[in-house]
């Protein structure tokens, strides 16, 4: 059995620069070429959106598809943003709660499901987890049934409280991995100074799960941000984040492309930001939790 | 009230609430998918009158269901597989810290913020055979580019039930969208198990005169297991709900070619009125979940995810 | 010790409070708990009319309908959705869960009357028709679609034509070709244009609707309109030789379209005769919107029409309409609403923008273009047959077997499976 050192421990600081190893030339130059040739694999996509969301409807067709618009055109994202912009209000007030509150239950499973482990916790623990496998679409006349008879039918809130519900087993799964790597002895030493069970949460696991919200909370902002089916079926109209107004470019018969893809890339602003700006952040996080898996 | 007891209901009560979410909302609500599943509510009027495993025996008779549990075993393998290997791929990439790979290592990462049917749009454009890459393929000189997800080629060829049995070619296609999509989230999940492991070991295996593969093979490898079996749990999870990525792309496809359970189970409960017959589809998708994952999460899988305890 | 008691109090309560959130959270206004008082009169609209023509129509509508009772406000649910999946799957779950819009969007037919009218979710509007003075306003083959046991469930809004044969208008006359009015000539033209390496007939049935759509139109050709709705009476059988002969009609058809129908939907199909990729194509007069409002092309000059082959006397009929729920919170609004719908001045409001024509026959037709124009002039003469691919015609039961033998039946290409698949699937006809 492995032992593992500190240097992983949740805020341990790992400096390999020390002892990188030498690299040949050669081997830098295919290292590079790799990773620009995945590049442009990942990034071809992207500038078929960028492409088609500023030409003029005339211009999309599948033939022209990788050609650069004749004509710069951004009537498109004009179009685009009047659509989507009165539903961003309703994805803000979903999604920050959304990702908070799940967020915290998680992190409370997670800790008493990793640390003060009871007769029947890890059954309890896969009872939870296998939540994650619903179809979601089989149980929506059930859900919007019960969300009628609580009132919160066609409301944010309950589409907030779907998404943690929903989320409690992908989220506790991920702290309690992530708590999971808080070293006993930690908790020992503060229930012996007295401290109980919320006590240690807030004083010890807590001030530690900064990574793991990190980690956490962008899965669950990005999941929740991009969700549909629920977001369609459980609100309308007004109600709708921005999502289903997506989707509500694209017309019974007709679909505009160009402006499909400029309320594409719209829409897909706030999570990419989130991953470029925290993507470092959501690695290093993932590593505070890591190798528990 | 003693301390003892205390600490043992206190943990109890504060799950408590997630608890009875969950056997609300999850299983409460399978119960009621079960039910509907054995009734005879096939039309839009509901009748929940008992059926027994009518549905069942109709679904598995089916044409489009047998494809679709075809579909399902080979996109489901493929996709984990690639998942894995490009995952690991750019992880170590990315590991090798060259100025730049931030950059790089954003790149991978930003398909994961994006909605699959947002993707599914794109790379049906991207992989449409008559135009797309296609265009691109034979400005390089290839005749005959492939067919994508039009093809209705299935390799090997062998009748099984009511449908040819083997790899549907068109699948690829999706398989390679997903992959797109979800290869960063392996890659960061093993990224961040690269990053964990400490350098000495490595170095110490480096003394002894091990190659720099036999290192990889031997160390780095089997203590970047526990991140295989986090990353293989959540693209089961993925791929068993496959839907939108489908729905958007390519559709049921030719002879159902890219079929997959999510997609038949919507279109028959809302186009068709065959309520007990999606449901059943729900059912049945759900104990696949359960097969692939419950064993593992209850036996070995206890070791990997379970143990808590850092000695 | 009571301290910590204390603690996993709050904490339980804390606890209970998260998993309710929004109990006592945001006062936002919402469709189902209506705040009592003056703004009592809201009417929801539920549609899947979210695209440019059809929601510019839409939204016409509603502009005349404020004009007209300022006092109610209106509440346009549009869902958006590949021909209304996405709607129709909210809808159904709403009306199951007992929530049902105030008025909603149906096609004619047994979409209507087989799903909310069988459940006995609808009120019969004879009487809004009488008042109204619709009952000869409306053709009567059309007021048949939607009426059960002599009672009429909804308003029809507009009218769409399946048995459209588009071709490409330069592509013909270079050629020196005719557009085909005999399935015979339409091998023929095919031929002719194969010759030349242009693919005769586009084809889109990334969405297996469209394939359906077209064996449709090829059932009707060969049956005629009578033979051809026979066969959902149950007079003629799904193994009758005429079924055999259109099928057989559709596999040879099927060799003439392009190699990648597969990965098209109906409007890149349209777009390879636009382009002059391929000649001809066969889709409901959608998209004539298509190509004249987003392509800028113009009839006979870029493209014409012609009705499908050997269907010249029929009108394949594709209407939407809008029903009243029963239980709805604003009847009597709702009810206003319906009498804008099928008033001529919102018949004419809505179908100029959405490129259909009325349902009702004493239109202003100064208010439409040439296509429009022909085809109400063909409503009014030609003998109306309801659409199997857009829900008219049969049970969605029905319609959801007979996209899947179809989608079966152009890979495979096999006449035996497919009757013994349309017997089967007959079993769902009511």
């Amino acid at each position: 059995m492995l032992t593992l050192p500190d240097v992983i421990r949740p805020g341990a600081r790992v400096d390999k620069s020390k002892v990188t190893p030498s690299r040949s030339r050669l081997t830098t130059a295919l290292l590079y070429v790799a990773m620009i040739l995945l590049s442009a694999f990942f990034l071809m996509p992207v500038y078929v959106m960028v492409v088609t969301s500023l030409k003029l409807p005339s211009e999309v067709t599948l033939e022209q598809m990788w050609q650069l618009p004749r004509h710069l055109s951004f009537a498109s994202y004009q179009t685009a943003l009047q659509k989507l912009g009165p539903h961003l209000a309703n994805t803000i007030y979903l999604v920050v709660p959304a990702t908070i509150i799940s967020s915290f239950v998680g992190s409370l499973n997670g800790y008493i499901l990793a640390k003060w482990r009871f007769r029947g916790a890890d059954m309890l623990f896969t009872f939870l987890l296998f939540g994650m496998f619903v179809p979601y679409q089989s149980i929506l006349i059930p859900l919007i049934n019960f969300l009628q008879a609580i009132g919160l039918y066609n409301t944010i809130p309950g589409l907030i409280l779907v998404h943690v519900i929903y989320g409690i087993p992908i989220t506790t799964l991920m702290f309690r991995n992530f708590y999971a790597a808080i070293p006993e002895s930690v908790i020992e030493a503060a229930r012996i100074d007295g401290a109980g069970i919320m006590g240690i949460y807030t004083r010890i696991a807590l001030p530690l799960s900064l990574p793991g919200f990190v980690v956490v909370g962008i899965w669950q902002f990005t999941s929740i941000w991009n969700e549909f089916l629920f977001a369609v079926s459980i609100t309308h109209s007004t109600q709708q984040p921005v999502m289903v107004a997506l989707q509500n470019l694209s017309g019974s018969q007709i679909v505009q492309w160009n402006v499909q893809m400029a309320a594409a890339l719209l829409a897909a602003l706030p999570t990419l930001l989130v991953y470029i700006f925290l993507g470092r952040f959501y690695v290093r996080g993932l590593m505070s939790g890591a190798l528990k898996g | 009230m003693t301390r003892l007891s205390w600490s043992r209901v206190a943990p109890i009560l504060l799950i408590l609430p997630s608890v009875l979410a969950i056997a609300v909302f999850v299983y409460g609500f399978i119960g009621w998918t079960v039910y509907v599943s054995m009734s005879n509510w096939n039309t839009f009027v509901p009748d929940l009158s008992f059926a027994g495993l009518k549905n069942y025996i109709f679904l598995f008779q089916d044409y489009r269901f047998q494809s679709d549990l075809r579909n399902t075993l080979f996109f489901s393998v493929l996709f984990i597989g690639l998942c894995l290997f490009f995952g690991l791929a750019m992880a170590v990439l990315v590991d090798q810290r060259l100025k730049g790979s931030a950059f790089f290592r954003n790149v991978f990462l930003f398909p994961m913020s994006l909605s699959f049917v947002v993707t599914g749009v794109v790379w049906q454009w991207i992989l449409n055979p008559s135009t797309g890459i296609n265009l691109l393929l034979k400005a390089l000189g290839v005749d005959n580019p492939p067919l994508w997800f039009v093809s209705t080629r299935i390799v090997p060829a062998w009748q099984v039930g009511k449908i040819t049995f083997g790899l549907p070619v068109a699948i690829l296609a999706v398989v390679l969208a997903a992959v797109w999509q979800m290869s960063g989230y392996a890659m960061a999940t093993y990224l961040a198990g690269l990053q964990g492991i400490p350098e000495e070991v490595k170095e110490a295996a480096r003394v002894d005169g091990a190659s720099s593969w036999q290192v990889f093979r031997l160390i780095t490898l089997p203590l970047l297991r526990p991140m295989t079996v986090s990353i293989v749990i959540m693209l089961i999870h993925v791929s068993l709900k496959t839907f939108d990525l489908v729905y958007a792309m390519t559709g049921p496809g030719a002879a159902y070619v890219t079929d997959v359970p999510g997609v038949y189970m919507f279109e028959t409960t809302f186009r068709g009125n065959f309520f007990a017959n999606g449901a059943a589809i729900a059912v049945v998708m759900l104990v696949l979940s359960a097969i692939v994952t419950v064993p593992y999460l209850l036996s070995r899988g206890r070791r990997d995810l379970f143990d808590v305890d850092v000695t | 010790m009571k301290v910590a008691g204390k603690r996993i109090l709050v904490a339980v309560l804390c606890g209970v409070l998260l998993a309710a959130t929004g109990c006592g959270g945001s006062k936002a206004p919402s469709g189902t708990e209506e705040p009592t008082g003056q703004k009592a009169k809201e009417i929801e609209i539920f549609s899947w009319w979210t695209g440019a023509g059809e929601a510019a129509g839409l939204e016409g509508l509603i502009e005349l309908f404020k004009e007209k009772h300022p006092d109610i406000s209106v509440n346009n649910a549009a869902v958006a959705g590949g021909a209304g999946t996405n709607a129709k799957a909210v809808l159904a779950s709403r009306m199951q869960a007992g929530d049902p819009p105030d008025t909603f969007q149906v096609h004619a037919g047994h979409e209507l009357l087989d799903t909310w009218v069988a459940a006995g979710k609808m009120e019969p509007l004879n009487d809004l028709y009488e008042s109204e003075g619709w009952m000869d306003k409306f053709p009567k083959d059309l007021i048949d679609m939607l009426s059960k046991d002599g009672q009429i469930y909804s308003v029809p809004v507009n009218i769409h034509r399946g048995n459209v044969l588009f071709y490409n208008y330069k592509l013909f006359a270079e050629n020196n070709l005719n557009p085909p009015k005999t399935f015979d000539e339409f091998f023929q033209v095919a031929e002719a244009l194969k010759a030349k390496g242009i693919t005769p007939l586009a084809l889109g049935d990334k969405e297996p609707w469209t394939a359906t759509h077209l064996f449709e139109n090829i059932l009707l050709g060969v049956l005629g309109p009578d033979g051809y709705k026979d066969l959902f009476t149950g007079k003629k059988k799904w193994d009758d030789p005429g079924v055999r002969e259109a099928l057989e009609i559709f596999k040879r058809m099927l060799q003439y379209v392009n190699d990648d129908h597969a990965a098209r939907n109906w409007q890149d199909a349209a777009q390879l005769v636009a382009t002059g990729k391929a000649a001809m194509n066969v889709m409901g007069d959608w998209a004539k919107g298509y190509f004249t409002t987003d392509l800028k092309l113009k009839l006979n000059e870029d493209w014409g029409w012609v009705p499908v082959p050997q269907t010249e006397n029929c009108f394949m009929v594709i209407s939407d309409t809008f029903g009243l729920p029963k239980g709805i919170k604003n009847r009597e609004a709702t009810i206003e609403w319906l009498k804008l719908l099928g008033s001529r001045e919102g018949q004419d409001v809505f179908n100029p923008l959405k490129g259909s024509i009325p349902a009702r026959v004493d239109a202003d037709t100064s208010k439409y273009d040439d296509y429009s124009k022909a085809a109400m002039q063909d409503f009014k003469t030609k003998a109306l047959t309801p659409s199997i691919a857009h829900g008219s015609a049969a049970s969605p039961g029905f319609v959801d077997k007979m996209n899947q033998v179809i989608n079966v039946f152009v890979t495979k290409g096999d006449v035996d499976e497919a009757i013994k698949g349309l017997v089967e699937a007959s079993a769902e006809l009511k």
